[in-house]
C-alpha cells in the first residue's frame, strides 16, 4: 500500500527505525494481565459516588444527606459547601488567552448552582461501590430549576447568565487579524467570493475504559498518591497539589494501564480531586469509577462551535484573502484548557494554500448549561481543516471546475518549504503535489469520474461522490515560547532519561504518559538503535511521577517529534559519556573512537573494538574512571521544539449516497499521510486507522444531542453511536515521506492526522454526489434522515416551492 | 461453576452481574467494564463456549457453567492463536476492548471457521472499539482463520 516511500534518513544507520516491530505492551493487554485503574486491589478502599444534577440549571435550595448516611455501609457524605475549606483555589484553568477572559470559580462539587446535567453536588462514601451508589437515591436534593442556556446563540444574547458574576455569557473575544486592509480589498474586489455557515457538532470522546480514580493517603506524613486514567500525570500532580493545597513533593500520580483518552483525560477532573480531599479528611483510600452514562455527561465534550467562513479569489480560483467568525461552545465551567482549544485551530483556516497575508479570524467563546468542552482528538484542528476544505470545495462548485484542481492551483508548493505563512508559522517541509498524486492513484480518481458521469447520464439515483480534502497540522505541542504568546500557562518541553545498567540492560524513562500509542515499543526502538541492543533489553518507566518526575504527557500528537527527540537527545548524551569512559579504557582519544552497533572502535584500527557492555560494567564499579567522570551511564535530556511539527496529507473517500433514502455508503477510503520519517509504520497505519473512523464517525454518526431543557439524550452506548466494524470501511492507506527538518530523526506526529483529514472528506464526497441535486452542503452527522431532508429542501428550492 | 478450568463456589448477592463477580470476587480483572446497557462488548467472556457480555448475565445464572476469561484463554501455554493474531496484526492499542474482542472473536470463528471480511466485520458488531478502526481487528481474525488452527 505505501507509494513513494523514500528511505528514511535514519535508516542507512540503523536497524529497528522504519520496520514493523510488534508492540511490546501486547501481552499484558492480550492476557488480561494490565491493570487499569479500577483493577487495581487497594486494601481497605472506600468507594466514592456522585449525586448529579438532573437540572442543566438549577439553584440548589437544601440538600439532605441524612437518609444515605443512614444506610448501612455508608461512611460518609458531604455537599459542595461542606468541602468548600478543602479546596486552596478553584480547579485549574490554564489557558487565560486573553487579559479580559472570564473565567468563573469552579469547584469540584458545585456549592450553591448547578450549571449542567451532570453537574456534581455532592458525594457519598460507602465501604463498596455498590452501596455507594445505592446511597446517592436516598440523597435528597431540592432544587430551583433556572431557566437554561443550551444553544450559543442564545448564550450570546445573555438573556440569562450561566455565571451571575461573569455579567455576560461571552467568556473571550479572541482575534487574529493580518492585513485587515487587503482583506477588505479583496472581499470588495474578488471574482469569486464563497460564505458558508458550518456547525461542529458537539461530541462525546467516549474512550472504552471510562475514568476512574483512587487515592491512597499516608496519614501520618500527609503524602498522597493518586492513581488515575489519565493522559497527564504530571500536570496532575501540580495542579493537585495546588488545588489542595498540599506540597508539591508529597504528591504522586501514577497513571496506570489508561483505555484511551482522545483528549478526554487531558484534563485535571472534580472527581481526581475528591478522591483526594476525601482520602485525606477520612485517612482511608477513596476510589471511585465512572459510568458510562456519568461518562457522557461529565467527561469533557468535543467540537462544539459554529463556523461562519468566507474566502476571496481570483478568477482563477486562488485565494486572496480568508476570513473567520468563530462562536465556541465552553459549557458551563471552563476545564484545563477549554478557551484555547479554538485557538489551535486560529492558524489553519487557510489550510495547505498559498494565502497572501490577508486573514481574519476572530472566535468568541461562550458559556452554555452544558457539559464543558475540551480537547478532543485534534482539538481546533479538525474543525479548521473541515471549515476551509469544504469551503474550498464550495469555491470549486461555485466555479464549475474539479475540486483536486482548485487546490492544486493553490497549494504551497514543494520548493517553498520551510514556507513561511501568512501568520508568521514555519511549515516545516511537505509535497502536496506528491500526496495528492499517490492519493488520487490509489483511489483510481479519473475512473472514479467517469463512473460518476456515467451513473448520471443513466438517470440513477444511488449517486457516486468523491471527496477530496488535504491538510497541514500544527502538532508536536509545543515550542514553550510560542505557547507563552498565546498566554498558555506551562511550556511545552518533554524529558527523558536514558540508563545503562551494569548488565547493559537500558531503562528509558519518558514524561509522555502512553494510552494506548505504544510508546514503550517507540522508545524501545529509537534507544536499540543508538545503543545497538534489541528492543527487548529496554525498559521504558513512565506515567508515575516518582519513577518519572519531570514531563508534560501525552496529547496533541507530541509524543514521537518532542518526547522521542528528547529521548534521542539523552542517548547521544549517554553515549558520550560512555566514550569518555571508552577511551580511557582503550587509552586512544575519545575523538578517534566510533560507536556502532553497540561497539567502540577505533578509527583506523578496526582489531581495537570495545563493547558498551564492558563500559557499562566499567562505570558500575568505577574501579578506573577518568579523572572528573562520575559513576554510573545515565543521562537526561529536556527538549523544547523549535517549531510545531507539520504533518500532512491528503484523504479521498468514495461513498454512494441512495437518493430515495439518504442512505450513505462509504465505498472506499484513501488515506495518504505524511508524517515525515516514520519509526513503526504499523504504529503510524494503526493512529490513521482510528483517526480516520473517529473522524468519519462525526461526519456520519456521532452527535451530543441536548434537548430544549438541557438534558443529553445521547448518554449511553446504545444512543450515541459510535460505530462498530460493520459501520466502517477498510481504509487503504498511503504515505509519503518529507522528513521534518526540525529534528534530529526527521519526524512529525500521526496521532490526530486520521480526524483532521477525515471529516471533510466525506462530506465533500457526500455533497459531491447530491450536486446534481441542488445540494452545496449537508449538516453532520450526515443521517440518512437529514441526508434526504436536504435533499427535499434543495429540490423545493430548484423548483421554487411547487413541488 | 468452573472458570478457566478452576472449580469455584461463591455465595453471591442475587443481583451479582457475572461481570462483577468474575473482577471483585474472583478478581479477573481482564474483563472489563465499559458500560451499562450491554452495548461496548468490553465484558464479553464465553460460557460454555459461547461469548456472552457478562454484564447482561447474572452470576447465579452461570451456575455449573463453564467460563472462559481471558485469564483462561491460553491455558498458560503463550498466546492462544487469536490473542497471537492480534499481537502480530496491531489488532489492539489501548487494549481496554480488547479481552472482550478476542473472546468474541474466539466464538465466532467457532460458528463460522471460513468468513469473509464481511461476515467478521458483522460478527463483531457487538463489540466497540475507539482506537483501531477495526481494521487490524478485522485482519487478525481472518489471519486466524486463515491459520485454520483453533482459536
Amino acid at each position: 500500500m505505501t507509494a513513494t516511500e523514500a528511505p528514511p534518513e535514519a535508516a542507512t544507520r540503523s536497524r529497528v527505525f522504519g520496520t514493523r516491530v510488534l508492540r511490546k505492551e501486547d501481552p499484558a493487554l492480550l492476557s488480561g494481565e494490565a491493570r487499569y485503574t479500577d483493577d487495581l486491589a487497594i486494601p481497605g478502599a472506600l468507594h466514592m459516588a456522585v449525586v448529579r444534577s438532573p437540572y442543566a440549571h438549577a439553584r440548589i435550595t437544601a440538600i439532605d444527606l441524612a437518609g444515605a448516611l443512614a444506610m448501612p455501609g455508608v461512611v460518609a457524605a458531604f455537599t459542595g459547601t461542606d468541602l468548600l475549606d478543602d479546596w486552596a483555589q478553584p480547579m485549574p484553568m490554564a489557558w487565560p488567552v486573553t487579559d479580559d477572559l472570564k473565567n468563573p470559580p469552579h469547584y469540584p462539587l458545585t456549592p450553591d448552582i448547578a450549571r449542567f446535567s451532570g453537574d456534581g453536588v455532592a458525594v457519598v462514601v460507602a465501604e463498596s461501590m455498590e452501596l455507594a451508589r445505592d446511597a446517592l437515591e436516598a440523597v435528597v436534593v431540592d432544587y430551583e430549576p433556572l431557566d437554561p442556556v443550551v444553544t450559543v446563540e442564545d448564550g450570546v444574547t445573555d438573556r440569562v447568565l450561566v455565571h451571575d458574576d461573569a455579567g455576560t455569557n461571552k467568556a473571550y473575544t479572541w482575534e487574529l487579524k493580518i492585513g485587515e486592509d487587503a482583506v477588505e480589498q479583496a472581499f470588495a474586489t474578488a471574482a469569486h467570493t464563497v460564505k458558508e455557515r458550518f456547525v461542529q457538532q458537539r461530541l462525546v470522546p467516549m474512550a472504552m475504559e471510562p475514568r476512574a480514580s483512587a487515592a491512597i493517603p499516608q496519614p501520618v506524613g500527609g503524602e498522597v498518591t493518586l492513581y488515575s486514567a489519565t493522559q497527564i500525570p504530571h500536570i496532575l500532580k501540580i495542579f493537585t497539589a495546588l488545588t489542595l493545597g498540599i506540597p508539591e513533593h508529597h504528591v504522586r500520580v501514577i497513571a496506570p494501564s489508561v483505555g484511551g483518552g482522545f483528549g478526554s483525560k487531558l484534563e485535571v477532573y472534580q472527581e481526581e480531586l475528591l478522591c483526594v480531599a476525601l482520602a485525606r479528611r477520612l485517612g482511608k483510600p477513596v476510589r471511585w469509577v465512572e459510568e458510562r452514562s456519568e461518562n457522557a455527561h461529565a467527561t469533557i465534550q468535543g467540537r462544539a462551535q459554529i463556523q461562519d467562513v468566507e474566502l476571496a479569489a481570483d478568477e482563477n480560483g486562488k485565494l486572496l484573502a480568508v476570513r473567520v467568525n468563530l462562536t465556541a461552545d465552553m459549557g458551563a465551567y471552563l476545564m484545563l484548557i477549554t478557551p484555547g482549544i479554538p485557538l489551535l485551530g486560529a492558524f489553519l483556516y487557510a489550510g495547505v494554500y498559498d494565502l497572501p497575508q490577508a486573514y481574519s479570524f476572530t472566535c468568541t467563546g461562550v458559556f452554555t448549561n452544558l457539559t464543558p468542552t475540551d480537547a478532543y482528538r485534534g482539538a481546533g484542528r479538525p474543525e479548521a481543516t473541515y471549515a476551509i476544505e469544504r469551503a474550498m470545495d464550495r469555491l470549486a462548485q461555485t466555479m464549475g471546475i474539479d475540486p483536486v484542481e482548485l487546490r492544486r492551483r493553490n497549494f504551497v508548493k514543494a520548493d517553498q518549504f520551510p514556507y513561511t505563512a501568512f501568520s508568521g508559522l514555519v511549515y516545516d517541509s511537505a509535497d502536496h503535489e506528491a500526496t495528492l498524486a499517490t492519493a488520487l492513484e490509489l483511489a483510481g480518481y479519473d475512473g472514479l469520474r467517469a463512473e460518476q458521469a456515467s451513473r448520471r447520464d443513466s438517470g440513477s439515483t444511488r449517486h457516486l461522490g468523491i471527496g477530496v480534502s488535504t491538510y497541514f497540522e500544527m502538532c508536536g505541542l509545543a515550542p514553550s515560547r510560542v505557547l507563552a504568546s498565546l498566554n498558555y500557562s506551562a511550556g511545552g518541553w518533554e524529558a527523558a532519561t536514558v540508563r545503562i545498567l551494569p548488565t547493559n540492560k537500558v531503562q528509558v524513562v519518558t514524561g509522555c504518559s502512553p494510552h494506548g500509542q505504544g510508546h514503550v515499543t517507540s522508545w524501545s526502538m529509537i534507544a536499540a538503535d543508538r545503543l545497538g541492543v534489541d528492543p527487548d533489553d529496554v525498559d521504558v518507566l513512565h506515567s508515575d511521577t516518582a519513577l518519572s518526575p519531570a514531563g508534560l504527557d501525552t496529547y496533541g500528537s507530541r509524543s514521537l517529534a518532542v518526547g522521542g527527540i528528547a529521548v534521542y537527545q539523552a542517548l547521544d548524551r549517554v553515549i558520550d559519556k560512555a566514550k569518555t569512559i571508552a577511551a580511557h579504557m582503550m587509552e586512544c582519544a575519545e575523538a578517534d573512537l566510533d560507536f556502532e552497533n553497540g561497539t567502540f572502535s577505533v578509527r583506523g584500527s578496526p582489531d581495537r573494538e570495545l563493547p558498551l557492555a564492558a563500559v557499562a560494567f566499567a562505570a558500575f564499579t568505577a574501579h578506573d574512571l577518568p579523572d572528573g567522570v562520575e559513576p554510573s551511564l545515565e543521562a537526561s535530556s529536556v527538549y523544547d521544539p523549535p517549531n510545531f511539527s507539520w504533518p500532512n496529507g491528503c484523504h479521498i473517500c468514495v461513498v454512494e449516497v441512495d437518493e430515495e433514502t439518504g442512505a450513505v455508503d462509504v465505498l472506499k477510503y484513501v488515506a495518504v499521510d505524511d508524517c515525515g520519517n516514520r519509526l513503526n509504520p504499523m504504529i503510524v497505519e494503526g493512529q490513521v486507522h482510528g483517526g480516520v473512523v473517529q473522524g468519519l464517525a462525526q461526519a456520519l454518526y456521532e452527535e451530543a444531542v441536548y434537548d430544549e431543557h438541557g438534558n443529553l439524550t445521547t448518554a449511553t452506548l446504545a444512543d450515541y453511536l459510535v460505530p462498530a466494524a460493520p459501520d466502517v470501511p477498510s481504509i487503504t492507506t498511503g504515505a509519503t515521506v518529507t522528513p521534518s527538518p526540525t529534528n534530529p530523526l526527521g519526524v512529525k506526529g500521526i496521532g490526530e492526522a486520521g480526524a483532521i483529514g477525515s471529516t471533510p472528506a466525506v462530506i465533500n464526497a457526500i455533497v459531491d454526489a447530491l450536486s446534481p441535486l441542488g445540494v452545496t452542503d449537508v449538516e453532520m452527522p450526515a443521517s440518512p434522515l437529514r441526508v434526504w431532508s436536504t435533499i427535499q429542501a434543495a429540490q423545493t428550492a430548484a423548483t421554487g416551492g411547487a413541488r | 461453576m468452573t472458570v478457566n478450568g478452576a472449580e469455584r463456589e461463591s455465595e453471591v448477592e442475587p443481583r451479582t452481574l457475572l461481570a462483577y463477580y468474575l473482577r471483585e470476587t474472583l478478581g479477573l480483572t481482564g474483563t472489563n467494564i465499559g458500560c451499562d446497557t450491554s452495548s461496548c462488548g468490553a465484558c464479553t467472556v464465553l460460557v460454555d463456549g459461547e461469548s456472552v457480555k457478562s454484564c447482561t448475565m447474572l452470576a447465579a445464572q452461570a451456575d455449573g457453567a463453564s467460563v472462559t476469561t481471558i485469564e483462561g484463554l491460553s491455558n498458560g501455554d503463550g498466546m492462544a492463536p487469536m490473542q497471537q493474531a492480534f499481537h502480530e496484526c496491531h489488532g489492539l492499542q489501548c487494549g481496554f476492548c480488547t479481552p472482550g474482542m478476542v473472546l468474541a472473536a474466539v466464538s465466532f470463528l467457532d460458528e463460522h471457521p471460513q468468513p469473509s471480511e464481511e461476515d467478521v466485520r458483522m460478527g463483531l458488531e457487538g463489540n466497540l472499539c475507539r482506537c483501531t478502526g477495526y481494521q487490524n481487528i478485522v485482519k487478525a481474525v481472518l489471519a486466524c482463520a486463515g491459520n485454520g488452527a483453533k482459536p
